[in-house]
Parts: structure tokens; sequence; C-alpha cells
């Protein structure tokens, strides 16, 4: 049937001439997206280096560390896992990565004998979790995109209360680090027990501050105080590199989508194109053979009867007639 | 005076404040309200829930009410971290004012009621800063 191959291809390329206008928007908006991100990545940087440099005074100070927040177990038995993921897909490997690295983690731990307990932060990790029927004790979903310093509190306060009831022995913290637009990788970090602050005093930029602060009300309280808030900030932190990491992906993700549409619509225009030098063809060649068989031989009445009916198609038509001896 | 003080207001989100000041007064936990010159010994406090007042050098005066956080005073900086600050001018003395009295209500109902009382007191905080 002529025509039929050509509708058909005209179809597929109109389907994917709309596709391909969803993914460049899904690549606009993810290109605008990751910019905020890192903005609002760099806008969280001051709080975060000026509270660790807080807990570098205290250590220089003396205080006294012992807080619950500290607890090394002497055996550790369960292990929870923060795991931050997107809410949603079309992210290239951004969510499989995390997910493939949490549950390789779990793995490891279960092999030493020990009990796992998953905290899933975004919808896409709970839902592999689930469909996997791990057993998930928190889940939290609806700010991957755009976290607040108020959810890096919840999940802190949630994480925080089942290690302090001893729960958990030790949290790990999986989400994806922004290095750089091009670069962003998995890390799996501890996040409790808090290493204490001598470590994190020579961690951090270990300049020699004067230790002679005075503390209001003792070098013990502020730290008691200080741990919590500590925690929060570090989690907000991995939540901002993970959202800033999401949009990259995406909009990565979004251009190798609309690239490969735009390559399609090619190959497919000129398969279409092909098609219906094809139909035009044969089209021509019935009725060519067709005014031959009626004419019987008059060649008179064959090329008027050929001139009708090429009066009646289109200007290619012409050009394909032109080229075929009638 | 000729040495000032650096005054920044640091939230998690962002940094909202900085600038100089010749004093800047807070109250810390212990119930006791303590004011930084340039030139204070190194210091660091948890605050109470209360106000911070900024002094400028030019006699203005800018307050923000700081609902939790801690102060720390070293070579004439004064950092203050918080969650949550406000300053003056971002309080929506409506709101504030229903939710005095919504606290007000609830308390008066169960005294018990702790977050009622936190409630009330942020409020009442954010009214006074709002009208100093």
């Amino acid at each position: 049937m002529p025509g039929g191959k050509e509708r058909e291809l005209r179809r597929r390329i109109g389907s994917i001439q709309s596709t391909k206008k969803i993914t460049r928007a899904m690549e606009l908006i993810a290109a605008t997206r990751v910019v905020k991100a890192m903005q609002r990545a760099n806008a969280a940087r001051p709080y975060a280096r000026l509270i660790t440099s807080v807990i570098e005074d205290l250590a220089a100070g003396g205080a006294e560390v012992d807080h619950p927040l500290l607890r090394q177990a002497p055996e550790v038995r369960n292990v929870g896992f923060i795991i931050i993921t997107g809410d949603r897909g079309l992210a290239g490997a951004y969510n499989t990565s995390v997910i493939r690295t949490a549950e390789r983690q779990v793995m490891a731990h279960m092999s030493e004998g020990k009990g796992y307990s998953l905290c899933c932060v975004g919808r896409k990790s709970a839902s592999y979790f689930r469909f996997r029927n791990y057993r998930i004790d928190n889940a939290m979903s609806g700010f991957s995109d755009n976290p607040s310093y108020d959810d890096a509190r919840r999940i802190a306060e949630t994480v925080s209360e089942s290690f302090l009831s001893e729960a958990v022995d030790q949290v790990e913290l999986i989400y994806t680090e922004f290095v750089s637009m091009g670069t962003q990788r998995v890390v799996v970090r501890r996040f409790l027990p808090l290493v204490d602050t001598e470590m994190m005093a020579r961690e951090g930029s270990g300049t020699g501050r004067e230790g002679s602060f005075e503390f209001e009300p003792s070098p013990e309280a502020v730290l008691e105080a200080l741990l919590p808030r500590y925690t929060e900030a570090r989690l907000y932190g991995a939540l901002l590199d993970a959202a800033a990491s999401e949009h990259a992906s995406r909009q990565r993700a979004m251009k190798a989508a609309t690239d490969n549409a735009e390559e399609l619509i090619t190959k497919l225009s000129r398969a279409m194109n092909q098609a219906r030098q094809d139909a035009i063809t044969t089209e021509i060649m019935e009725i060519v053979g067709g005014a031959e068989a009626l004419g019987g031989g008059d060649a008179t009445d064959a090329d008027v009867a050929l001139a009708s009916m090429l009066a009646g198609t289109d200007a290619s038509v012409m050009a394909t007639a032109g080229a075929h001896p009638a | 005076m000729a040495v000032e003080l650096d005054v920044e207001l640091v939230s998690p989100e962002e940094v909202t404040y900085s600038g100089s000041a010749e004093m800047v007064i807070v109250r810390t936990v212990e119930e006791g309200d303590i004011a930084f010159q340039a030139g204070h010994v190194p210091f660091l406090g948890v605050l109470a829930p209360w106000s911070v007042d900024v002094l400028r050098p030019g006699g203005e005066r800018d307050t923000f009410a700081v609902h939790r956080g801690f102060v720390e005073v070293s070579h004439n900086k004064v950092t203050i971290l918080s969650d949550v600050s406000e300053s003056a001018d971002e309080i929506d003395t409506a709101r504030a004012e229903t939710a005095r009295q919504q606290a007000a209500d609830a308390l008066a109902v169960d005294a018990e009621d702790a977050e009622a009382a936190a409630a009330l007191e942020r409020a009442e905080l954010r009214l006074r800063v709002a009208a100093a």
C-alpha cells in the first residue's frame, strides 16, 4: 500500500519531536536549578565552617568530651544508613549509583552478622528498598530538589534519637558529593558517632588559635548544645550537595536525550523521504503501465492520458516523471 | 572609638547580616545580658531566646530576635550562629500577635503545655523586637 510506510514514519517523527521538546525543557530547567543549588550550597558553607571552628576552640579550651553523640559502642551490632537519593528519575545514573553503593554497604555489614536500619531520603531509594523487601525504618521525601534546613533537622533528630536509644551503634551517610558541574561522586561517610572534638580540631584548619576562651555557661554545656547543631549542619550540607548533583545529572541526561532525539529525527526523515519517493515512483509506473494497456499502442492517446494524470499531481512527481521515460 | 567590632549573623542557610559595630549586646542562657566591645577576651556562649542588639558606629541600633544559637567572640569579631533569627523589619507583628493570643489561650487551658509556653515566649520576643 503506497503511503502507508510514509505515514507511519511521519507519526513516529512527530512523537519523537514532542519527546524532544520535553527533554529540552527539562534540560533547561535543570540547568537553572543547578546554579541555584550551587549558590545555596555556597551560602551554607560559612555556618558549617564556623560551627567547626567553634568546636576547634572548644577543644583548645579543654572541654571534657563526654557526650552521648560521641559514644563509641564497644561492639557494633546494628548499623544505620541514611541514603540520600532524588524523588524523581530521569537523572541518568544518579539514583541507581547511590542505591547500588548503599545496597553493597548493607550487604557487607550483613555478611559480618550485623543488623541494619535504613533511613531513606528521597522517593527513589525508598521504593527500591521496599520492593526488595528490606526493612525501612524511616522514609522521608518531597524535598530532594530543594531541601530546607528544617528537613535536615528532622532527619538528624530521627537518626540521632535511634542512635541515642542504642537502636543503632553506628550511622553511615550515603549521598552524592558535588565536586564540580562535570563530576559528582557517591560517598559513604561516618555520620555517628561523631569523632571526638580533638579529631575535629585536627581535621579542621588546625590554626593555632589562642586557647584562653571564656565559656558561658561552661565548655561542656556549650558542647552539648552545639553537637546536635553540628550533626544538622552536616546533614544539611549533604542534602544540598545531593540536590546540586541531582540537577547536574538530570541536565546531563536530558541533554543526551535531546541529542539522541535529534539524531533519530534526522534518520527517520531520510527514511521517510525515501519511502515517499518510492511510493511516487511506483504510482507513476502503475499509471504509465495502465495507460499503455488502455491505449493499445496508440502513442498519441497514451501521451494525452499521462499528461492529464500529471496535471493532477504535485511538482515532485513531475521531477520523477521527467526522469522516467514515458 | 577607633576600633570597631565586625559582626556577622550566620544562619545555616546564609549569612543574614554582616557589618561593624561599637557594641553588641546579647543574653546567654545564664539569664544575664552581656555586651561586647572591641578588645573583649575570646568568648563562647550559648544564647537564650532573646534579642541581639547591634550598636552601629553612627549611633544606630539594629535589633534581631534570636531564638536559639551561639555567640563567639575572638579577634574583634562577633559571630552569632543561629538557625532561627529575624530582624525587626522581617517580623510580621500581626502574625506574632495572633500567635501570642493562641499560645496564651492554650496555656490558660493547660498550664503545663511546654510547646505553648515556648510559642508564647517566641511571640513575645518577636513583638518586643518589632517594637524596639
